[in-house]
């Protein structure tokens, strides 16, 4: 049986024609969305290299049925830059050397991002590692991907207050 | 991954009716169901979605105090319910402490504690496994099984309930709220999970068709709010499963244990509840001793199942260590790394 799915990606609204109920969300943006940047791992929910944003909540990708989530509001990698500008958290990723070979750099990113929004870490930078710990770096980045964080997490920090005081 | 037929179904009753088939599963999040289907230890001919249902999804309060946590409730929304985790901080400690932050946002209360088993023979389709296949044998039994049970064990199986959440559920009386073809019932989550015995395929008392619908948590339960933690020792710092783990929940006045709850996690098919532990402590000022004494009332009947005698001992530390932090008082913030030994002060890194 065949099912249609409406997911908005990257703000912009995409249909899909599932033939089979087995696809999960990850494989619809590869494969069918040729929406790469968002990337297969483990394909367990063990190692966050496909880790995207729904509702602004991160998720394991690979772990998320497809037809499940039709309606879905949901941002990629590809949809973090506004056009030549870099989201803060891909330019802080850069300064701090938060990659070697960046396949799971996406993830890295598209988990901070989620980790800002749910507003739990602040600045500290052992919350930082424990909220990150679902994404792993094979090449060991760690300490980069913590600065890298911690970097635009002080900055937004900073500008609150400023707009605050 | 066999495929499978598709359901979404816009009422409770339709659910259980649509899950009452033979090889029916339900799915909400599925972060436990699609690894295991992907790896064929799961088979279900049909999901029957349930992410979708109305009023599923609330924390409500009860007349006596309590709270009701709908079954689709998210785990990282309810640890983060700041009324939650001011009342049963150390149910929000141990929610904390399991899978990951992206798991976290994704899995509902219902699935954390119908997740299943991480025995690796359950997970390896090619290994013996009575839960997986009913009369194949147990190769866990004389395999690798440093992890496996100590206690309510049997010859059929000896693998642990994975649970962090379930551990301080089941110390606090929490009951589950089950929708069923005869209507709806409540258990007690103690209640709810089946020792293996020789039938270790039945994990809990839900019958074809059966939803958890909720779960609950007695007013009674926020008296020990001031002395509750939860304790994991993990093989690394953050995102596994327990070694073994423990609830430790006290209620003291004037200086002295009123009434204790404690239960341990890693040990059993289920969370294990130690209650003549408890008994031993009622009345006792909290102190080394009692504690000790307490933990190893709580093992007793403990006994390896394999080259895992080291969780004997290790529970009873774990025990006292839990006890320790509980007795002295439920800190204001949940800690950097929650339910961790290794925990550190606030901005220092564990491992500087």
């Amino acid at each position: 049986m065949n099912h249609s799915i409406s997911l908005t990606v990257n703000g912009v609204r995409r249909d899909v024609e599932l033939e089979d109920p087995r696809v999960m969300l990850l494989d619809v943006l590869r494969e069918r969305l040729h929406l790469t940047g968002t990337k297969k791992g483990c394909d367990r929910g063990q190692c966050g290299a496909c880790t995207i944003l729904i509702d602004g909540r991160r998720i394991n990708s690979c772990l998320a049925l497809a037809v499940s989530h039709d309606g879905a509001d949901i941002l990629t990698i590809e949809g973090v830059a506004r056009g030549d500008q870099l989201h803060p958290l891909q330019a802080a990723f850069i300064a701090h050397d938060g990659l070697q070979c960046g396949f799971c750099t996406p993830g890295q990113i598209m988990s901070a991002i989620g980790l800002i929004n749910e507003g739990q870490a602040g600045d500290d930078p052992e919350r930082i590692r424990e909220a990150m710990s679902g994404n792993l770096c094979r090449c060991g980045a760690y300490s980069g991907i913590t600065e890298a964080v911690l970097d635009v997490q002080q900055s937004l920090l900073q500008a609150n207050q400023r707009r605050s005081a | 991954m066999k495929t499978f037929d598709y359901v979404r179904p816009a009422s409770v009753s339709d659910a259980v009716a649509a899950a009452t088939q033979p090889g029916a599963a339900f799915l909400a999040a599925g972060t436990n169901l699609l690894d295991l289907m992907k790896g064929g230890v799961t088979r279900p001919n049909r999901l029957v979605d349930i992410t979708r249902l109305p009023g599923l999804d609330a924390i409500e309060p009860m007349p006596d105090g309590g709270l009701r946590i709908g079954a689709l409730v998210r785990n990282a929304d309810l640890a983060h319910d700041a009324e939650f985790a001011r009342s049963f901080p150390a149910v929000a400690e141990a929610l904390l402490s399991g899978a990951s932050a992206q798991l976290r946002n994704a899995a509902t209360v219902g699935g954390n504690l119908l997740q299943r088993t991480r025995c690796a023979y359950f997970y390896d389709t090619a290994s013996a496994c009575n839960k997986r296949e009913p009369g194949s044998g147990c190769d866990a039994r004389f395999g690798e099984n440093r992890l496996h049970a100590v206690l309510g064990w049997s010859e059929a199986c000896i693998a642990t309930h994975p649970s962090d959440f379930a551990v301080p559920l089941v110390a606090l009386n929490a009951t589950v709220e089950i929708e069923g073809k005869t209507g709806r019932r409540e258990v007690a989550l103690e209640e709810f999970y089946r020792l293996p015995g020789d039938a270790p395929e039945r994990e809990s008392v839900l019958e074809p068709g059966d939803l958890i619908v909720a779960v609950r948590l007695a007013g009674e339960a926020r008296g020990f709010a001031t002395h509750a933690r939860y304790l994991k020792v993990r093989e690394r710092t953050s995102y596994a499963f327990a070694v073994v783990s423990a609830a430790a929940a006290l209620r003291i006045e004037a200086g002295t244990i009123r009434e204790a709850r404690l239960a341990l996690g890693g040990v059993a098919a289920k969370p294990w509840r130690a209650r003549s532990a408890e008994k031993l402590l009622e009345g006792r000022v909290p102190d080394a001793a009692a504690f000790r004494r307490a933990a190893e009332a709580a093992l007793a009947d403990a006994k390896p199942s394999g080259d895992n005698q080291f969780k004997i001992e290790l529970a009873q530390r774990v025990l006292v260590r839990a006890l320790t932090l509980a007795a002295a008082g439920t800190p204001k913030r949940i800690p950097a790394l929650p339910a961790s030994p290794f925990s550190s002060p606030a901005g220092a890194l564990h491992d500087a």
